[in-house]
């Protein structure tokens, strides 16, 4: 509330000269907000991101480990060459894609109840309920499946209770499938809930007037409005999948190397950083071509 | 959109199963906090409290926890003002590459956290910078700005401008202006980032792992029990504490943050 | 963006060239000063890298009480991981590593570690002959950090499930218990596999296991693939070893004494087992960064380490054999037995029986060079692994 009465007559102060100074002249203004979050950005992470780029294309000596500058394809050129990679990249890309799949199936029944069927009260509660494992570490939950899916694990426990039998679950990519279903289900939840609250429902309303079936609404009206959400949550169930190396270690079996693994251990492990680097290019092209088809969709508006 | 009684009951089934499948592994955390053995199996073998007092008295995770909080609460700070700031640069002004900034500002998130990690490690190692609580930070706050930055943007999109036009007619300086009108209207919005910028920065580990030295955040000094796997019930003694402690903000920020007909953009 | 193509190009080089300017940086050169003739007032902190099970607070406790270091230990699995720690972020990240033969080698050439006094360290003088000054931490007559113990990869195994008791590596070559088998997620593991060629073909004529040629590492190689289908999971974690054997996954494996003691003292129905092929092994130094920042207290931890006392609680904890002769006694009176068991008096035969880890270098000793060194050694390991 601005004191308009009590200002009047008064010679503007420092700060509010400055303000109005500020005021004429946009283009500082524009300068002076963007300049320190895209400072942080370019000094700090392109520029660290291009350093790691460029260390792709050099080497490490074998005793000492130290890094030779010199610029060398031959880190492109076993990873091309050798089938070891190529089998990891894919298994990578592919258990990506399955989790991100599997996800938006679980997702959008429950976004849907949850934004139109459930009376405000209980959205409080389930919105919390989606959140709140989010705070149980990351770690703890992947390691409690492990408990679940072992041999001797709660999973076979209760199939065999039930007279099922018992599944060989634990320690494989079938394993990987469910745990990384499970961590990143909440972020798929959270967009798809938001985009289809956004959808008006006068929309679905006059499909239906018009004499749209149940399915048909949906597959014409309510999906394509929903889609940013399903797309802005498959960047992170994706790209979450793709550079994970802890799930891997934990629940994984004896072939279920990701590229994370891959890069970790020759960056944490055999300290060749540029191996690394050059094997890390892979999940930055894929979620580069990624995010960019994306944003031709409209999911950055629904992050 | 009337859905028949059939599609409401069977929504709600799978709503329910979803939970389940969300909070089975939750409620095996919190019961094995109570595990009498050192190393984790199945059924459990009793039920103990020996581990609470014992995580309590634990110095190596006090400081961890300590750590995270504090390192969690300046990258959150830094991300609300770095975030808002890139908010009001990319909604008020024209300026080359503006498209380029929401993508340059997810980066961070949509690229993997090892990337991220490994980028910083060798940018700090090049400058010679030691490993501390601010190299943490430095890479906690990269990739919570953005979140900040997008439901800051969704909030001030659903603006209207003219509520700020009206402010300075009136006579309000810059400040005012932004005192009075901007920070009430995207309040709220700070408030839901910020609390999900928390949540990620509590529990990051892998661009940690890179970023930290000799020192300990919780989820580090999770990873480490776990490696040596012994001690095991103390982690699920401190889940239990952090969800415990959360539920509250949790669901005050939810109660705050929830805009008639429409979700505050959270996430 | 037609007027602010010319602004961004301008941008992108100038980010280029910052970047290439920034890793155009030198590497850092260790500088060597002389060990320092007594221990000075203690730091109040000690940054360690270690083993899983090395730093229990059974006896680190007592040394923080005793000398008022604080100490903070960052565990890593392999020695790999501990050279790498060492060298992060310039050198001087953390203070001391424990590292075995095939890293201390390694972190001397590569300046990360210094020489140490070990007249600082009266215990020393009790050390088993062997690893007083064992060349694979001293060079030149310099102690680059004290010995501290060693140790058998043994074989573990379920001993209900497996019966009668193995006595030969082939059980974990061989097909009898496929999907229920675990070995170590690490490339010096084809050390073991050249170790079990070396007996059961000797026609490649492997003599050491860590110097192989080409053919000799591809055939140590092939075994390991075909052993991959046997493989439950390779651990990484000590927990990996512990998880897998209480909760049925895998009935045998290779393994570290420590997984097997974890889960004797949990009851579990296991054994452990030096099988007749022999066995790889690691001896353990506890080395001194050349940029700690805390070397007093790293001193102080160099002696309380060698202690008869503790040296015995960290044999019997972890399942290993103490370097100080006068720890058999105290071993008897923490766990009966033990001493004998964990052979820590016994003859040099033994010793001499375990193949100790060292790095594979291109020298193979008695003049030939066409050994595979270990670049090799870790690409063949993740081709195994992919």
């Amino acid at each position: 509330m601005a004191p308009v009465g009590a200002l009047a007559g008064r010679p503007p102060g420092a700060a509010r000269r400055a303000s109005a100074w500020l005021f004429r002249r946009p283009g500082l203004r524009a300068a002076l907000t963007l300049t320190p979050p895209l400072g942080w950005f370019v000094l700090l992470y392109l520029a660290a991101l291009v350093a790691l780029l460029v260390s792709a294309f050099w080497s490490v000596d074998p005793f000492t480990s130290e890094v030779v500058h010199k610029w060398t394809t031959a880190n492109f050129k076993s990873l091309i060459e050798d089938p070891t990679y190529r089998r990891i990249a894919f298994r990578t890309i592919g258990i990506a894609a399955a989790v991100t799949i599997t996800d938006g199936i679980l997702a959008f029944p429950f976004a849907y109840f949850a934004a139109r069927v459930a009376p405000r009260r209980l959205q409080t509660v389930l919105f919390v309920l989606v959140l709140l494992p989010l705070w149980s570490s990351y770690l703890v939950r992947v390691y409690a499946w492990r408990l679940i899916l072992a041999h001797d694990g709660a999973l076979n426990w209760t199939l065999d209770k039930l007279h099922f039998g018992s599944l060989n679950v634990g320690y494989s990519n079938w394993a990987m499938w469910i745990v990384f279903s499970y961590i990143w289900l909440p972020f798929m939840i959270v967009p798809v809930w938001t985009a289809i609250e956004r959808v008006p429902d006068s929309l679905l309303e006059a499909s239906m007037d018009l004499g749209g079936s149940v399915w048909r609404t949906f597959r014409s009206v309510l999906l394509p409005l929903a889609l940013p959400g399903l797309i802005a949550g498959s960047i992170f169930t994706f790209s979450l999948t793709l550079g994970d190396y802890i799930t891997p270690t934990l629940v994984g079996g004896a072939s279920s190397d990701f590229i994370g693994n891959v890069v970790y251990r020759n960056v944490g492990v055999a300290n060749n950083v540029p191996f690394a680097a050059a094997f890390a290019t892979l999940p930055m092209i894929v979620m580069g071509i990624y995010l960019t088809v994306a944003r031709r969709l409209g999911a950055f508006e629904a992050l | 959109m009337r859905e028949s009684r059939l599609t409401r009951v069977g929504l709600g089934i799978w709503t329910t199963l979803i939970l389940l499948f969300l909070f089975v592994p939750i409620v095996i955390i919190v019961v094995y906090a109570f595990n009498p053995s050192n190393v984790q199996g199945w059924p459990l073998p009793g039920l103990s409290t020996k581990w609470f007092s014992q995580t309590w008295h634990d110095q190596g995770m006090r400081d961890a926890l300590w750590l995270s909080i504090r390192a969690a609460l300046l990258a959150t700070t830094i991300s609300i003002l770095l975030g808002s700031a890139a908010a009001f640069a990319v909604h008020r002004y024209r300026f080359f590459g503006r498209e380029t900034v929401s993508f340059l500002l997810v980066l961070p998130l949509a690229l993997p956290g090892i990337i991220t990690g490994m980028a910083l490690n060798s940018f700090f190692s090049f400058w010679s910078i030691d490993l501390s609580y601010y190299t943490i930070v430095i890479g906690h706050a990269t990739f919570c700005i953005v979140i900040v930055y997008n439901n800051v943007v969704a909030r001030l999109r659903r603006t209207s401008s003219s509520l700020i036009e009206a402010s300075m007619d009136l006579g309000a300086s810059g400040l005012q202006t932004f005192r009075y009108i901007t920070l009430p209207v995207i309040g709220t919005a700070l408030l839901a980032g910020g609390l999900l910028a928390f949540a990620l920065s509590f529990d990051e580990v892998i661009v940690t792992t890179f970023t930290a030295g000799a020192q300990n955040t919780l989820p580090i000094w999770i990873f480490g029990k776990i490696r040596i796997g012994q001690q095991l019930p103390e982690v699920n003694v401190v889940v239990l504490l952090v969800l415990l402690v959360t539920i509250v903000p949790v669901t005050l920020a939810q109660r705050l943050t929830r805009e008639p007909r429409a979700a505050a953009g959270v996430g | 963006m037609p007027e602010g193509r010319w602004k961004w190009a301008t941008a992108a080089v100038a980010v280029v060239v910052m970047a290439v300017a920034a890793g155009c940086g030198s590497s850092s050169s260790s500088s060597s000063s002389k060990p320092p003739t007594k221990i000075g007032k203690g730091e109040g902190k000690l940054n360690l890298v270690a083993w899983e099970g090395y730093t229990q607070p059974e006896w680190v406790k007592p040394f923080e009480t005793q000398t008022g270091c604080k100490v903070s230990s960052k565990f890593a699995g392999s020695s790999d991981e501990m050279v790498t720690l060492m060298r992060q972020g310039g050198g001087s990240q953390y203070d001391m590593v424990s590292a075995s033969g095939d890293a201390s080698l390694r972190l001397i050439r590569g300046g990360d570690v210094k020489p140490v006094n070990v007249n600082l360290v009266p215990s020393w003088k009790d050390f088993i002959p062997q690893l007083k000054s064992p060349s694979h931490n001293t060079v030149d007559g310099k102690h680059y950090g004290v010995s501290v113990q060693w140790g058998p990869n043994v074989l573990l195994y379920n001993t209900q499930a497996v019966t009668p008791g193995p006595t030969s590596w082939s059980v974990i070559y061989g097909p009898t218990y496929k999907g229920k088998v675990s070995v170590p997620d690490n490339p010096i593991q084809i050390a073991d596999a050249a170790l079990y060629l070396s007996k059961t073909n000797p026609s490649l004529g492997i003599t050491d296991p860590y110097e192989l040629n080409q053919k000799q590492l591809n055939a140590a190689t092939d075994l390991l693939k075909k052993q991959k289908p046997l493989i439950k999971k390779y651990w990484a974690l000590s927990s990996d070893e512990s998880d897998l054997f209480k909760n049925g996954d895998v009935v045998v494996g290779a393994a570290w004494p420590i997984a097997v003691k974890t889960l004797e003292a949990d009851k579990q129905p296991v054994k452990d087992t030096i099988p007749k092929e022999g066995a790889t092994g690691w001896a353990d130094t506890w080395m001194l960064s050349a940029k700690a920042k805390h070397p007093n207290c790293a001193y102080e931890w160099m002696k309380y380490i060698s202690t008869p006392k503790v040296q015995a609680q960290q044999a019997v904890s972890y399942g290993e054999t103490p370097v100080n002769q006068k720890a058999c006694p105290l071993m008897d009176q923490i766990e009966k037995g033990s001493c004998a068991r964990l052979h820590a008096n016994a003859p040099a035969s033994y010793f001499n029986s375990i193949k100790f880890w060292k790095t594979p270098i291109a020298d193979c000793g008695n003049g030939k060079t066409d050994c595979q060194d270990y670049t090799v050694w870790q690409k063949k390991w993740q081709e195994v692994k992919g």
